[in-house]
């Protein structure tokens, strides 16, 4: 078969299917490893809807989904915002939604960049198999949608907001970054889910039944250890497993949106590689298409036009500068990364001996499979891309009333700024370091957390309020320390407020 | 292997619910800038949705972040001439060039905007209200029928012949009347068939099938394709429908006592009567008459914003509003509201006259009819003369406005959902 797949820019379900079968040989070419696809054509409101649920197909109903479909909805009637052309979600078979404005040039460019570049990452980078489940996720958001649906309905809508509000308000703090957390299934919750509704509580009980103040034993203060033993970052681990008034019910709720949290987790630490490997293999796979006869010169020029406004870096003093696009940076550091293998100069050779001349098809792989943002670009940010993008770092010491500029992209700058670029996408310096630190067990049962400030970075005044939500939980008072470098304690924060 | 779903047919509105759950949530906001919102508008104008906007900070959803401050080592693109260790004074607007994201969550904003449609909004503006009487006085008052479908009939006028339900009906009959024939015939076919491959057919015996089968088809052939029996025509009955027009008398006095802010508020009031009637009724007029020791009917525009100078008689306006009525809305087809805005003043002898326009020619005739005195003063006659009405008519009401922060409430109050 020879000659373009199709010369008009309207899309239709064969075509969508020949362009899908093409671009799965070119990829099988390239050996990329992905799950089966499911792709869904939506209309553009069915977009909006998906945005405001976190991209997911199904969710629970929250009046803050609500709120956020209102507020994409009228931005985009006053053309303030475009739509992604997809979503793309990480399960099996990896779901992508096709909306169906796009032009079949765009379907294509869809189907290459989620379908074969996100895909191939969610089943192949280490953080999505350790974190997350892609065979169990769409059965567990219909059994959470249905298990607060249900709850919703036995108590009260507006009580089951309440308690989703504030595990909402606690959701990054509800995440296991350190151990596998347990596989989600919708069969295995449910069928455990009455065992250990009445495990967890026998559990709770337990603890404080022990822990009622006896007059008699004041004596064995001194020997008291602290509640948890060693300080807990996964706060709404914490509440559910030991929040003293918490109802069976109440603590399947954090649970759930706890385990929603978590799915979330890895996705939140590979924006700039999983955006990156995805444009890079549509940019491949597409091109390859057009050195195979497949699509004629107009598609081409349509598809680096897309191509090129997505992976756009303004300059820091454009006014369309908002950061650093992820896009932008990942793809230029897999392509550079194809190109230190392929065709090494002096400096490459100097700062990446293990790659320089290597398989880069296998080169990136390993990159794609091992990393995340912060070690990736630790790892393979080059000196040549530090140059094309003039990349500078800044200082802000709030102790001096000017910035300063700490380094440029030259020699004695280039590991300076690979650094400081990585810190940036290092999730434990975006968000606060707080931690459960203490219960006192034998008195009012006030809990204790504890915030390490890095850089001496304060915490927002959204802090106050987060604590009457944390309070709700716990049921008992509940207390945050901010603590200075030294470790000593320089500053309470209360719910209720100390009097 | 692939799997493609059109997804567009279903599942629309998926976040309808949520949206729901929202409004319902900041309900009480909501309404804050509903009632905000009414003094923008012209009496008559509710098409479309209607913006509104509530307080970022009552919707806000806290956690816990970094603020800005401490020390941070920020990398931008696009070096122009920086070299290190220049020092750049802080840009006064903290907020940009800092590199922070624009926010999602819309902190930053210090509103909330969004529309809801022009139901949800009258659903709001209106809840737990209802107009006074409608129950009572439907029932006796129906003047107005509608022509509705009722089923079937088996005869009727050609035009209203049901053509699908015609050709079945004659269909089920032909078969009915065919069936047992149409076995036979089958019968003796196969019959003549087995006769004619055997070896040796008797001639007699295969005429005599054929003659019968002959006969047969000649009898199915008679069945009629179509009879008057199976014709059917859609019936139609006349329903009694309870009237649904109104008319709303706007009464205001333009006297030279009345002040532009004065009118303003009156206006706000008919603005709320109109969205309230607007609900119940699916076409409602409104008649402005305005009045100072004349009375005349004129347009929006010119009610509340021309001026005129001079002194009050309220009856004048009363008693133009009973001709009205008699010449152009008969009470029998038309659902009757008025309401009054003044700010009091009438001339002394003129308010017994008004008591009895009102009790014996005007209130029979009318659903409802509100007076809203707007003042700082003192009230004077015509008050004391209203409020004798009070007790004997049920459809009579008067509130006091003092400022424009009363006219919702009052008006609350004028049509609260009696609790019975």
């Amino acid at each position: 078969m020879s000659g373009p797949i199709s010369t008009s820019a309207e899309w239709t379900f064969e075509l969508i299917e020949t362009y899908h079968a093409e671009i799965e040989k070119i990829a099988q070419h390239f050996e990329l490893d992905t799950y089966p696809n499911q792709i869904e054509l939506i209309t553009a409101e069915q977009m909006l809807d998906a945005y405001a649920s976190v991209g997911m197909p199904i969710g629970y109903s929250h009046w803050s989904f609500g709120k956020h479909f209102i507020r994409n909805e009228q931005q985009y009637r006053r053309g303030r915002m475009g739509l992604a052309y997809e979503i793309v979600i990480n399960s099996n078979p990896c779901i992508a939604y096709l909306m169906e404005e796009n032009s079949m040039m765009m379907q294509a460019l869809v189907i290459a960049h989620a379908c074969f570049g996100h895909n191939s990452f969610f089943k192949g980078n280490y953080l999505f198999q350790t974190w997350t489940d892609a065979e169990s996720i769409i059965d567990y958001l219909v059994f959470s949608k249905q298990y607060i649906a249900d709850c919703e309905a036995r108590y009260g809508i507006e009580e089951v907001e309440n308690l989703i509000d504030s595990c909402h308000a606690l959701q990054n703090h509800g995440v296991d970054r350190y151990k596998r957390p347990y596989p989600l299934s919708m069969r295995e919750e449910r069928d455990r889910l009455r065992e250990r509704e009445a495990y967890l509580q026998s559990q709770v009980n337990d603890l404080w039944q022990k822990t009622i103040p006896k007059k008699d034993q004041q004596s064995d203060l001194d020997t008291q250890t602290r509640f948890p033993e060693e300080p807990q970052e996964n706060i709404l681990y914490f509440i559910e497993k030991n929040a003293p008034q918490l109802e069976p019910w109440q603590r399947e709720v954090v649970r759930i949106v706890r385990k929603i949290g978590q799915y979330f987790y890895p996705q939140r630490q590979t924006q700039v590689m999983n955006e990156g490997w995805a444009c890079f293999w549509h940019y491949t796979l597409i091109n390859e298409l057009y050195d195979r006869g497949k699509v004629t010169d107009g598609f081409m020029i349509e598809f680096l036009q897309s191509h090129t406004n997505v992976i756009a870096q303004p300059e820091f003093d454009s006014p369309y500068f908002s950061g650093i696009n992820p896009y932008a940076l990942g793809f230029s550091m897999m392509m550079d990364i194809k190109r230190i293998c392929e065709d090494p100069d002096e400096e490459d050779k100097l700062w990446f001996p293990d790659i320089a001349g290597s398989n880069w098809r296998e080169t990136l792989d390993f990159a794609m499979r091992n990393f995340k943002d912060e070690s990736f670009i630790s790892q393979f940010l080059s000196p040549r891309l530090m140059r094309h993008f003039k990349l500078f770092s800044i200082l802000d010491d709030e102790s001096n009333s000017e910035l300063e500029v700490s380094s440029i992209h030259n020699e004695s700058g280039y590991r300076h700024i690979r650094q400081a670029l990585s810190n940036q996408y290092n999730l434990s310096m975006k968000e606060p370091d707080i931690q459960v630190y203490d219960v006192d067990m034998r008195g009012d049962r006030t809990l204790t957390l504890r915030h390490q400030p890095q850089n001496d970075v304060p915490l927002a005044g959204t802090k106050e309020e987060v604590l009457k939500h944390l309070h709700r939980l716990w049921g008992f008072a509940v207390k945050l320390e901010i603590l200075n470098k030294q470790g000593e304690v320089i500053n309470t924060y209360s719910c209720p407020e100390a009097q | 292997m692939s799997q493609l779903i059109d997804r567009r047919p279903n599942s629309k509105n998926k976040s309808t619910v949520n949206r729901q759950r929202f409004l319902r949530r900041y309900k009480a906001q909501i309404k804050k800038s509903i009632a905000e919102k009414i003094s923008k508008r012209s009496i008559t104008d509710n098409k479309g949705n209607e913006k509104i906007s509530i307080p970022v900070g009552d919707i806000s959803e806290p956690t816990f972040r970094h603020d800005v401050g401490g020390i941070s080592d920020t990398i931008y693109p696009g070096n122009k001439e920086f070299q290190r260790g220049d020092r750049i004074k802080r840009p006064l607007n903290q907020g940009q060039g800092k590199g922070r994201r624009a926010s999602d969550s819309g902190e930053g904003d210090d509103e909330f905007e969004f529309e809801i449609s022009s139901e949800e909004y009258m659903d709001l503006l209106f809840e737990d209200l209802e107009l006074p009487n409608l129950k009572k006085n439907q029932l006796s008052k129906i003047s107005k029928t509608k022509t509705v479908r009722a089923g079937f009939t088996s005869d009727g006028v050609p035009t209203n012949i049901n053509v699908v339900r015609s050709l079945s009906s004659a269909m089920s009959r032909r078969i009915a009347l065919g069936a047992g024939r149409r076995r036979k015939l089958h019968e003796l076919e196969s019959e003549l068939e087995s006769l004619l491959k055997g070896p040796e057919a008797d001639q007699a015996i295969v005429s005599g099938l054929q003659q019968e089968i002959e006969s047969l088809k000649q009898q199915l052939k008679r069945i009629p394709f179509i009879d008057t029996f199976d014709l059917r025509f859609n019936n139609f009955m006349q329903k009694p429908e309870p009237t649904s027009q109104a008319v709303m008398f706007c009464v205001m006095d333009v006297s030279g006592s009345m002040d532009q802010q004065t009118k303003d508020i009156a206006k706000r009031f008919y603005i709320l009567l109109y969205l309230f009637l607007t609900r119940s009724y699916k076409d409602v007029e409104v008649v402005y008459i305005r009045h100072h020791t004349q009375a005349k009917e004129v347009d929006e525009e010119e009610f509340f914003y021309s001026r005129e100078t001079g002194g009050t008689i309220v009856s004048s306006a009363l008693l133009l509003m009973q001709e009205t009525i008699a010449s152009r809305y008969p009470p029998s087809e038309w659902n009757i509201y008025a309401a009054q805005a003044s700010d009091g003043d009438n001339w002394t002898d003129d308010s017994p006259k008004c008591h009895k326009l009102l009790s014996q020619n005007l209130l029979p005739l009318l659903r409802y009819y509100a007076y809203v005195e707007i003042t700082q003063s003192e009230h004077q006659t015509l008050w004391d003369e209203y409020e004798s009405l009070i007790d004997s008519y049920d459809n009579f009401a008067m509130q006091h406005i003092r400022e424009v922060d009363d006219i919702y409430p009052v008006f609350r109050e004028f049509f609260r959902k009696q609790t019975s």
